[in-house]
């Protein structure tokens, strides 16, 4: 588990406009990588070229190579199914399936990938739902809707969603922005424990929650209106946020811009 | 309402500003009273016999007596306020009034056609003119039999179809398609049945059966059924879709457990409600199944009756009182078992509609 994943040269594209240009990076293993940088800016787009589901909205495409470990996630072959088996995600908005309880929301990706044994599911479940934090506030109503539980607790139940299929890579678009501050902290904790066995991208507006939680920190940026957005800099969390090496970055994380 | 001032107990200047006269809350009421009253007393002075008329002359007045009556009170703005509430509530009754004097009148000409032999007897051997025996057993029979099997053939269909317009579709196919299924919503249901008949019937050389009438009524029901199922697809929101890729869930199985349960409750009322509308065509099974007086339980061998085209039979022998009545009772029938796959259509809907939980 947990894989690096190694970027270069990936633009991507909806229709002919350029979202982003020329992205290369390395996202190292256990650990937490944050993007940041102003809307728009393409951060989104760019994680979600990670796991492919970039090109699930229709005339979206992808330019330049990923590699989890030693294989290129866009080479010649290579099945996008399987590539979201092993890169997770985790949306902005909190989604369970509403017509499925809490235990079903949880094994929904086993379950649908053909696993029936029910002894093997309630240890998924149950290690799953301690993963999230969530296991002893749900414990009691498993079999209920998942749309049932509070925003906070929904979008912890998607994160046990995400990692009961056991994934490499953790993608996190946004993952607090629709939460409370106590509901917020959770999920900053659980990212703090999740990091020990993932690799972690989270994106997000909020710039202290990137200095609290991450590792390393990308700053992302857009020279305009209509241009592609291009990554500024890539740096340990601490130097990006106390002395950074492009002026733009200290801009945005100072509040002078963005 | 605590907040109702009549009196001008209150001081003039704060009148202007925040508080105003108020009519009591019952004045609507009052009004439409009133003006029911009036509009009968007008009616029945003037010898105007239909009572629709009296109706129309009673809602005039409703609607100018509660303008006048609210301006001279309460001031203009309050006054157009209220005329358009009563526009809403006159609206209203105009929609209700047609619908529930049909089904009460249905109910009053059919209840007494309704026994035990009129459900379980056909019409063989009855003499339908000098005879009030027979029934209806044959056509009920015959409708059930047709409607089943054109929805086993629309349905699918129309199910698949939704789903590739809303799932897959893209370009020129998926536009000529819907171009298509908006065409045939449009079709009459007389030129579905004259299709059948010159295709199936004549060029193809089969006889006139349940089987051909349902081939007609299937033509009828596929585009109702794709517009709705499209509908309800796009109601799923796009998140679900997304949430089941990213668990490395492939798009069919997406589409098949995640979109389609969460639509399904969606689904199952455009159906209903489809096979509802064509339980009650009548021209296309008039041309197809023939109207055989006796019980033909094959559907696809040889004529049989349904509900519609009996009650046309029955009602077309002019000035024949048993006919009348067998036509009202097979009426009365044929809207209870339309009201009852609604009602089951309603129940589905609520029971399969995803849950907010608590």
């Amino acid at each position: 588990m947990a894989k690096r994943i190694d970027v270069s040269g990936l633009s991507a594209y909806y229709g002919s406009t350029r979202a982003i240009d020329d992205i290369s990076m390395t996202i190292e293993p256990r650990s937490v990588t944050a993007f940041i940088g102003p809307s728009g800016c393409g951060k989104s787009t760019f994680l979600r070229t990670l796991n492919r589901m970039h090109e699930v909205i229709p005339g979206a495409r992808v330019e330049g190579k990923v590699m989890l470990d030693d294989e290129n996630l866009y080479g010649a072959n290579v099945d996008p199914v399987a590539v979201r088996r092993s890169v997770g995600m985790v949306f902005q908005r909190p989604n369970p399936f509403p017509t499925m309880s809490i235990y079903d929301n949880v094994v929904a990706g086993l379950k649908l990938a053909g696993v029936k044994k029910k002894s093997v599911l309630d240890g998924v479940v149950e290690k799953s739902l301690q993963g999230a934090n969530l296991w002893n506030e749900v414990k009691d109503r498993l079999n209920k809707p998942g749309a049932g539980l509070s925003g906070g607790q929904q979008q912890r139940l998607c994160i046990a969603r995400a990692i009961a299929v056991e994934p490499e890579v953790l993608l996190m678009d946004e993952p607090c922005s629709a939460l409370d501050p106590i509901s917020t902290l959770a999920i900053e904790d659980l990212i703090g424990e999740l990091k020990s066995q993932f690799t972690i991208v989270i994106v997000t507006h909020n710039m202290q929650q990137a200095a609290r939680v991450s590792d390393r920190t990308a700053f992302f940026n857009l020279a305009g209106v209509g241009q592609p957005g291009k990554l500024v800099e890539l740096d340990d969390t601490q130097r990006i946020f106390s002395n950074p090496s492009v002026q733009a970055t200290e801009d945005y994380i100072s509040g002078r811009f963005g | 309402m605590s907040t109702v001032t009549i009196t001008d107990a209150t001081p003039p200047q704060l009148t202007q500003r925040l508080t105003a006269a108020r009519l009591p809350r019952w004045a609507p009421a009052g009004t439409a009273v009133a003006s029911i009253a009036l509009g009968c007393g007008i009616g029945a002075a003037a010898g105007l016999k239909s009572h629709v008329q009296w109706g129309l002359i009673s809602a005039l007045l409703f609607l100018a007596v509660s303008y006048t009556v609210s301006a001279s009170v309460e001031g203009r703005r309050q006054a157009r306020d209220r005329f358009a509430t009563s526009l809403v509530w006159v609206s209203f009754v105009c929609a209700v009034v047609p619908l529930v004097s049909l089904t009460v009148y249905t109910v009053q000409q059919g209840i007494g056609a309704i026994s035990p032999e009129f459900l379980t007897h056909s019409m063989k051997g009855v003499v339908a003119t000098l005879s009030p025996d027979g029934g209806i057993y044959h056509a009920i029979i015959g409708t059930i039999e047709q409607v089943l099997l054109a929805t086993l053939i629309a349905a699918p269909i129309g199910l698949l179809t939704a789903v590739y317009l809303v799932e897959y579709g893209r370009g020129r196919l998926a536009k000529a398609v819907t171009f298509f299924v908006d065409v045939m919503t449009g079709i009459p249901s007389v030129v579905a049945g004259l299709f059948v008949l010159s295709v199936w019937n004549i060029a193809l050389g089969f006889e006139y059966s349940g089987f051909s009438g349902s081939l007609a009524l299937a033509i009828l029901m596929m585009p109702v059924v794709v517009r709705s199922t499209e509908e309800m697809l796009k109601l799923v929101p796009n998140e679900l879709r997304e949430a089941s890729y990213a668990l490395g869930v492939p798009r069919w199985k997406t589409i098949l457990r995640i979109v389609l349960p969460t639509a399904v409750g969606g689904i199952t009322t455009g159906v209903m409600l489809a096979v509802a509308r064509i339980t009650g065509e009548t021209a296309p099974v008039m041309m197809l199944v023939f109207g055989a007086d006796f019980i033909n339980s094959d559907p696809f061998n040889g004529p049989q009756q349904s509900l519609p085209l009996y009650i046309w039979q029955q009602y077309s022998q002019i000035n024949n009182d048993y006919g009348y009545q067998r036509a009202w009772g097979a009426a009365l029938v044929l809207i209870a078992f339309v009201m009852a796959l609604n009602l089951v259509a309603r129940g589905i809907a609520r029971w399969r509609s995803p849950k907010g939980g608590h």
